[in-house]
């Protein structure tokens, strides 16, 4: 009876099964803390591969901290993360990231191609030479997300939704096969929330995996497959129609959605 | 501009140039980064460093002192980051209480040793002595090609020179993790940059500077040269390589003009001293930024909200 005489934890790492290896960001046991406060406790999660996946929970409840954790931006306390079956170090190349937005100082002096070159800066290395076809590949990030007539307009003269683009254009230009996103929809206007989704949604028709944090209830059902929803602990994953199901929100959100917000819900989810 | 500048102004000009070079480049991205501060906080907390080294040798050989200077910089940025950390307060305030008391203990010990036998007191951590850095055994402009002359130069020269070369190398390697990290650290991380490493690098080179810098040239150009061209740069241009070139340009011409200007203005004006060198450079590097605050191209940019 393998099952029965296998470890919770050893020296920290969890034990349990192996991770999917097929799935894009698998968590083990996953606890993360600040200061004496966990922020994250004993997460598993399997996100599936080729499919668009939101982080969801209420405020404080770590969703960005999971995201973080993740990427190795913040210590985890004890916990695995596998990357496409593998380490995260070794994973690397396949990732790309879209902070937040108000997590950086838009007065930097730079512009919107500089930015977007960035994302090539793991190819290219400390002396590799932005060569044509470098910057061909930045354009057209830019291109894809409507902003390739700013390119060479310094980054604090845009607009929020605008910086956002210009984020994931950066994404883009990684070439990556998993995108994480931290509230990419957060302060941006009507028009680039479509534009975005549109090449969220189109990234998956190439087979990539997307996974954001996302804390609009509202357009759960139509951007998005699956949900890992999250108060520190996980609270349920699954496809969208059978987990995002308002008796799995009032135990994620305790009392902090109102009847009628989940009463709404209901209506979309139904 | 015959022996007699050889001799007497070539040397303080270059170590000047140097020293301000070698403080303005990594003050471009201590200025992004919002510690702007951390050079002048290196620059007080050398003095603590500075003293002790020369009450435990009785020299005031150079080595000694660099150490000395570079351990209290260590200290510093220790006792700055426990402060903040374990007191919770912003990083601003840390700094400035560590800085404030270490500078305030090495002015009393100082003050209580007895160091009257050398150079060795607070006008001269303030303002260094660049005009005493001349170079006797030139002959004219051909002794820069005469190994014997070359001997005689002021080992300040090679010093500032090696620091400021290593620094301008050090910014030329690392441009591309320093331009990452200083403006998206969690995306400099997320693609495997050591983002620690990196601010600790920058802070240690800055350290390097402000220790090689003091010696030569005192404190006041030291905090001016880590602040004043870097932040007239930023409103000159919205690239940082442009940046960092006007900081350079901003630094050599504070310390030529400043040197100048300090030797031979009051003369021009009728007085017959000349004035403190160190201070009319960093007067001279206050004023550009003035301008710089005044008429630089990009000088609306500060403070416009981006907008939704």
């Amino acid at each position: 009876m393998p099952e029965v005489l296998t470890l919770a934890a050893r020296d920290g790492q969890a034990t349990g099964p192996e991770a999917d290896p097929s799935s894009p960001l698998a968590l083990r046991g996953l606890t993360v803390s600040y200061g004496e406060k966990p922020a994250l406790f004993s997460v598993d999660a399997t996100f599936p591969a080729g499919a668009m996946s939101a982080i969801i929970g209420p405020n404080g409840a770590g969703k960005s901290t999971l995201l973080k954790a993740s990427l190795g931006l913040i210590p985890r306390v004890s916990g695995q993360v596998t990357v496409f079956g593998q380490p995260l170090a070794a994973a690397r190349d396949r990732i790309a990231y879209v902070p937040q937005r108000a997590s950086v100082d838009w007065d930097f002096p730079t512009t919107v191609i500089d930015v977007v070159l960035m994302g090539r800066y793991r190819k290219l290395g400390l002396f590799g030479r932005v060569s044509r076809a470098e910057r061909a590949l930045a354009t057209e990030a830019l291109a894809r997300v409507g902003m390739d007539a700013f390119a060479g307009r310094q980054i604090g003269q845009l607009s929020g939704g605008q910086q956002q683009r210009v984020f994931l254009a950066r994404a883009l230009a990684q070439e990556a096969d998993l995108y994480l996103l931290d509230e990419p929809f957060a302060g941006v206007d009507a028009a680039t929330e479509r534009a975005i989704i549109d090449l969220l949604k189109e990234l998956k028709a190439q087979g990539k995996s997307v996974i954001a944090v996302h804390h609009d209830l509202s357009t759960v059902t139509a951007y998005f497959d699956h949900v890992f929803l999250v108060n520190v602990r996980a609270m349920a994953e699954g496809p969208v129609d059978t987990t995002f199901t308002p008796s799995a929100l009032a135990e994620t959100y305790g009392g902090r959605l109102a009847a009628t917000q989940l009463a709404d819900l209901a209506l979309t989810v139904g | 501009m015959g022996v007699e500048f050889v001799q007497f102004s070539l040397t303080p000009i270059l170590i000047g140039v140097l020293a301000a070079v070698a403080c303005a480049l990594p003050g471009n991205f201590l200025i992004l980064r919002r510690q702007a501060l951390i050079g002048d906080a290196i620059s007080h907390v050398v003095l603590p460093g500075i003293v002790v080294a020369f009450l435990i040798t009785g020299t005031v050989a150079a080595i000694p002192m660099l150490l000395g200077a570079g351990a209290a910089a260590l200290v510093a940025v220790v006792l700055i980051e426990a402060i903040r950390r374990l007191g919770g307060i912003e990083p601003g305030a840390a700094m400035g209480v560590v800085f404030t008391a270490l500078f305030a203990g090495g002015v009393l010990l100082l003050e209580q040793s007895d160091t009257s036998g050398v150079h060795l007191d607070v006008e001269h951590a303030l303002m260094g002595n660049l005009e005493t850095l001349i170079w006797l055994r030139a002959e004219g402009w051909s002794s820069l090609i005469d190994p014997v002359a070359l001997a005689g130069l002021p080992p300040e020269l090679p010093r500032m020179g090696f620091v400021a070369g290593s620094i301008a190398v050090l910014t030329w390697v690392f441009w591309r993790p320093l331009k990452l990290s200083t403006f998206d650290e969690g995306f400099a991380q997320a693609i495997g940059l050591p983002v620690s490493a990196i601010g600790l690098g920058l802070v240690v080179t800055a350290a390097v500077a402000a220790v090689a810098a003091f010696d030569a040239v005192g404190s006041i150009i030291v905090i001016a040269m880590f602040i004043c061209p870097p932040a007239a740069a930023r409103l000159m241009t919205d690239s940082l390589s442009a940046q960092v070139w006007w900081s350079v340009f901003f630094a050599i011409l504070s310390a030529i003009a400043g040197y100048v200007l300090a030797g031979y203005g009051p003369i021009w004006l009728g007085f017959s001293n000349s004035v403190s060198a160190a201070g009319m450079i960093a007067t001279i590097s206050g004023a550009i930024l003035g301008l710089a605050c005044l008429f630089g191209p990009r000088r609306a940019r500060v403070g416009v909200s981006a907008g939704a």
